[in-house]
């Protein structure tokens, strides 16, 4: 019952989509006037009917419905709760409905509050928007319907990947996901505000909190897929340059570059043409992402489930969307009117420099993951991986954060860097320049064996993370808008991160060693023993375990469990390494087979303030929300003084009556 | 990817982007149809079975040795498991072929006796023989790497045609022509 | 100010882009044709050697009966064939779960004398893995392997 009612309701939704696409295109027709108002609510009811739909869903899956096929192939009624939970987006059909519930309750959301857009400009966003959740209402209703019932139920479900039993890769997803949601509504903001050639600061005021929202959920999920992917492969690495780890970079990058225009516009209303283009670029990214993902045209190292078949399904919206939107830019973009200058040294000038280098590296990685594909067509088979990506992307990131960290400082419109502005600009960015320069310098005196990139990376995170802070100086604190704190953190958490990804491949130690129970090795200031092997079950799996003390500089030793697990149902394998956190760094341990002679491989890495980088990526995450609640809290001012100045004015106007 | 808006002459560089996207659609659209081959085990067709010799998984049925095949006649090679629900799905196809007069012996891979017997009271039972393959061996060993799969096994114990997921009643014809084609 | 200056500002602005645009094109080719790793399978590897010390993938079927362990424990020596040629391996390392006799493999390393030196080893999680680069090899010499290896 609830699974009929659940594809009932999805219907309506789809229906709902085609009625805010055709009343929202007839609205902006001159004689289609009184259809607009219609538009609106349309959209909310859409939101409110596939939430409902997605409600239902979950159901199936919390009570184990095992009539329904999804719910038979993905689940298991002795699953534990939450991967039960998860077990509703963990598959292809589930995690498309997820993505339209999203998509739409956004949606309803802007057509519920967004009241500062020229009417016109709001209908075609939700026209747009509306027209994007069409391809996909499609995809679901038609190719693959999370609803369909088995023709007998199935006596038990046939589990979920044991892969897929990891709390991080639970909820890794449906974060992504929303970032890239998110990019869908500046997307459409990007097309409404094309159609009707209205691009200046209302434009971008609307759409940044959707872009901020969307940047904080995509860093995130970098940040916790980057973790994930470093505990469980068990390779001590934290980022390959694997096409899916890329494929969700890049529209990071673009979401970067998108929020830092945004403001721009918002504030100086120039980079019009430009920051359009950006939330085109944006959404097209997260499509690609998920095309290249999903698609298996690229090979990765994350296993994947792959289906070419609903690759080209994505391809084929991805031409109609992003083709689409390009062409409506080559129209349009020159009928959008200039915007206003700026010197060379100003805030404008910074930050139009930090969006080339973005975009310059986003280029250099979508250049970087495809050409395997491009070669290949060629005849030539090549992979492309760290020696590449690592030096080309710094020649664009390395000055990008040199300049980041005098373009907060800057006026808009026009600033100097000597006279009056020295004490405030030049003087203090100075200082710091040179705390940079002394530990390049100290780095190549003392440790010349560390290579370029990682000393480069602990100087300017030396010196950007002071410099990040810059921009407080001579503020009164409590009353700096929320949306500086949050800019400050952010800057931080670069610095932050950069310091934990220089210092993890300056000074990683590595030991691999065959050892006996009762053997010892030394990795870095860790001395680690070898107390024992023995075999572990857990709910689903059973696994030799080893016990391993390792002890700090001769401290009081710590117990670690790396494990290599098997799975029994469906079966598999899987590596368990185990970490030991410190404040200044992790160990690392990995278990592998047992050779011929009854030793046990081990693998030891001490990998200082690697952590650091995780910290960095949520301190990026949480300056991102700093912001959003700056804006949102200025919008909901806003909004309640105009309300208030409206009641006072009809008051007015009955007391004038009634006199 | 990169363009502003320049005063005079719009033209070229606000077309640059969709150019750009135009040619990452080629390319994509190349990687997607060149033809290369998807299905993940091909390396095993026309390789022998390895030698195995496996206990009967129920009672009513004898075990499963490679010997079998040897026989001269062509026959089919299911692997399945009485929790894998797609093995359910495909009973009725099985049964078909076995209508047909197809020999069809069953590996069942990671169970028991009892849930294998209470699967088959419920799916029906077109299998010969059946051999209990608790460890994967014989499953890996062939280039199996999920439930359920169907092998084609000429009359000399040659894998002629791996067929990976569950038999779809459209595909039964073509896993009959199969069977024919290794009788040669 | 002028509408002059505007015009000149956008033009000044478009041609920075461009400029960066195209020297990310140039740098990312120069590079990507210095760093991409190529991929070859034992045959290519023994008829057109890679220069030594350059980063390649080596990708075939693991020889039966070829796999040895090193005195330390931690080395595995093996043969990587396709049919046609043979090429021995060394990896340091922990192998991967279903790195076994017999089976695929992509090892990523770089030739040393006659001996491919791994750094890595990819015979993925995922049973159903298989490198995409074997997928064709497969097809092509599926035979000559099944003649190899048997």
């Amino acid at each position: 019952m609830i699974a009929e009612l659940g594809l009932a309701v999805l219907w309506m939704a789809a229906a709902l989509a085609v009625l805010q696409l055709v009343a929202g295109v007839l609205a902006l027709r001159p004689e289609g006037r009184q259809i607009a108002g219609l538009v609106r609510p349309v959209a909310v009811m859409q939101g409110v009917l596939v939430a409902a739909a997605l409600a239902a869903l979950i159901t199936l899956f919390l009570t184990t419905d095992l009539s329904v096929k999804l719910v038979a192939e993905n689940s298991h009624s002795m699953k534990p709760f939450i991967f039960k939970l998860a077990g509703t987006w963990g598959n292809h059909e589930g995690s498309m409905l997820l993505w339209v519930t999203i998509m739409a309750v956004a949606g309803g959301f802007v057509a519920l509050i967004e009241k500062r857009l020229p009417e016109n400009t709001l209908i075609a966003t939700l026209a747009g928007q509306s027209f994007v959740s069409l391809g996909f209402y499609a995809f679901l209703l038609l190719s693959s319907n999370p609803f369909q019932r088995l023709p007998e139920p199935a006596p038990e479900g046939a589990g979920l990947n044991p892969l897929l039993q990891d709390i991080g890769l639970a909820f890794h997803p449906p974060t992504l996901y929303v970032g890239y949601v998110g990019l869908s509504i500046a997307f459409s903001f990007a097309v409404g505000a094309l159609v009707t050639r209205d691009v200046g600061p209302a434009f971008a005021r609307a759409m940044r909190p959707w872009v901020l929202g969307a940047w904080i959920f995509l860093t995130l999920g970098i940040t916790a897929g980057s973790y994930w992917a470093y505990y469980t492969l068990g390779w001590g690495g934290w980022w390959f340059w694997d096409p899916v780890e890329n494929a969700s970079l890049m529209p990071w990058l673009a979401a970067t570059a998108l929020l830092h225009s945004c403001s721009v516009l918002a504030s100086r209303n120039a980079l019009k043409a430009w920051t359009v283009m950006l939330g085109v670029i944006a959404f097209s990214m997260s499509m690609v992402g998920t095309f290249l993902v999903r698609s298996g045209i690229l090979t990765s190292v994350h296993a994947f489930a792959v289906d070419p078949e609903r690759g080209s399904f994505i391809l084929a919206l991805l031409a109609i969307y992003i083709g689409g939107a390009l062409t409506l830019f080559g129209l349009r973009a020159s009928t959008v009117t200039e915007g206003a200058r700026f010197s060379f040294v100003s805030r404008e000038a910074s930050l139009v420099f930090n969006n080339v280098m973005l975009c310059g590296i986003l280029g250099i990685v979508l250049v970087g993951t495809l050409y395997p594909l491009l070669t290949e067509a060629m005849g030539v088979k090549v992979s492309v991986g760290p020696p590449y990506f690592n030096p080309v992307s710094a020649v664009f990131a390395i000055p990008m954060m040199l300049v980041m960290g005098v373009g907060p400082l800057l006026r808009w419109r026009q600033d100097s860097l000597d006279g009056k502005r020295a004490g405030r600009v030049t003087l203090p960015v100075g200082v710091c320049a040179l705390l940079s320069a002394a530990v390049l310098l100290g780095v190549e005196l003392m440790a010349p064996q560390i290579k370029l990139l990682p000393a480069l990376g602990l100087a300017i995170a030396a010196g950007l993370a002071p410099a990040s802070f810059l921009p407080l100086r001579g503020r009164n604190l409590r009353r700096t808008p929320l949306a500086t704190w949050g800019m400050v953190f952010g800057h931080f958490g670069i610095a932050v991160a950069l310091f934990g990804m220089a210092s993890e491949s300056a000074f990683s130690t590595e030991r691999l060693a065959a050892m006996r129970p009762g053997d010892t090795q030394q990795v870095g200031p860790y001395t680690v023993k070898l107390e024992g092997i023995g075999p572990v079950a857990g709910p689903n799996w059973t696994a030799l375990e080893a016990t391993v003390s390792a002890s700090y500089a001769g401290a009081a030793p710590a117990i670690l469990h790396p494990q290599a697990r098997t799975f029994s149902n469906p079966p598999g394998n899987r590596t368990e390494s185990a970490l030991k956190t410190r404040w200044n760094g992790q160990l690392y341990a990995v278990l592998g087979e047992e050779g011929e002679d009854s030793r046990w491989q081990m693998r030891f890495w001490w990998k200082p303030f690697v952590p650091m980088i995780w910290y960095g990526g949520a301190l990026i995450a949480f300056g991102g929300l700093l912001a959003l609640l700056g804006r949102v809290a200025a919008d909901v001012r806003r909004l309640v003084a105009t309300g208030k100045i409206a009641y006072r004015r009809s008051r007015k106007a009955q007391l004038g009556v009634g006199q | 990817m990169n363009d502003r808006t320049p005063a005079k002459k719009p033209g070229l560089a606000l077309w640059l982007p969709l150019i750009l996207f135009a040619g990452f659609f080629a390319l994509v659209i190349w990687g997607l149809v060149r033809p290369a081959d998807r299905e993940v085990a091909s390396a095993f067709i026309g390789k022998p079975l390895p030698q195995f010799d496996l206990p009967p998984a129920i009672d009513e049925r004898p075990g499963l040795a490679t010997s079998v095949f040897k026989a001269g006649k062509p026959r089919l090679l299911n692997v399945f498991a009485s929790w894998c629900v797609p093995c359910a799905v495909e009973s009725p196809q099985l049964a078909q072929l076995a209508g047909q007069g197809v020999e069809i012996d069953g590996v069942a891979i990671r169970d028991r006796k009892e849930d294998v017997a209470r699967f088959l009271a419920q799916n029906g039972n077109p299998f010969a023989r059946i051999g209990k393959d608790d460890l994967s061996q014989v499953q890996l060993a062939i280039g199996s790497s999920g439930v359920p799969e169907t092998f084609v096994v000429d009359g000399k114990g040659v894998i002629r045609y791996q067929h990976i997921g569950d038999i779809r009643p459209e595909d039964v014809p073509m896993i009959l022509s199969k069977l024919e084609e290794a009788g040669k | 100010m002028s509408a002059i200056k505007a015009k000149h500002q956008r033009l000044v602005l478009l041609v920075i882009a461009l400029i960066a645009l195209i020297g990310a094109g140039l740098l990312a080719a120069w590079a990507l044709k210095n760093q991409a790793a190529y991929f070859y399978v034992p045959s290519d590897l023994v008829a057109h050697p890679p220069e030594a010390g350059r980063a390649v993938r080596l990708g075939g079927m693991v020889e039966k009966g070829s796999i040895s362990h090193a005195a330390d424990g931690v080395t595995v020596n093996f043969v990587v064939g396709d049919g046609k040629a043979r090429v021995p391996v060394r990896f340091t390392g922990i192998t991967p779960d279903l790195f076994v006799e017999g089976s695929g493999v992509v090892a990523e390393g770089r030739m040393e004398g006659q001996t491919f030196v791994a750094d890595n080893l990819l015979a993925k999680h995922d049973e159903k893995y298989v490198p995409r680069e074997m997928k064709d090899m497969t097809a092509q010499q599926a035979k000559q392997v099944v003649a190899e290896t048997k």
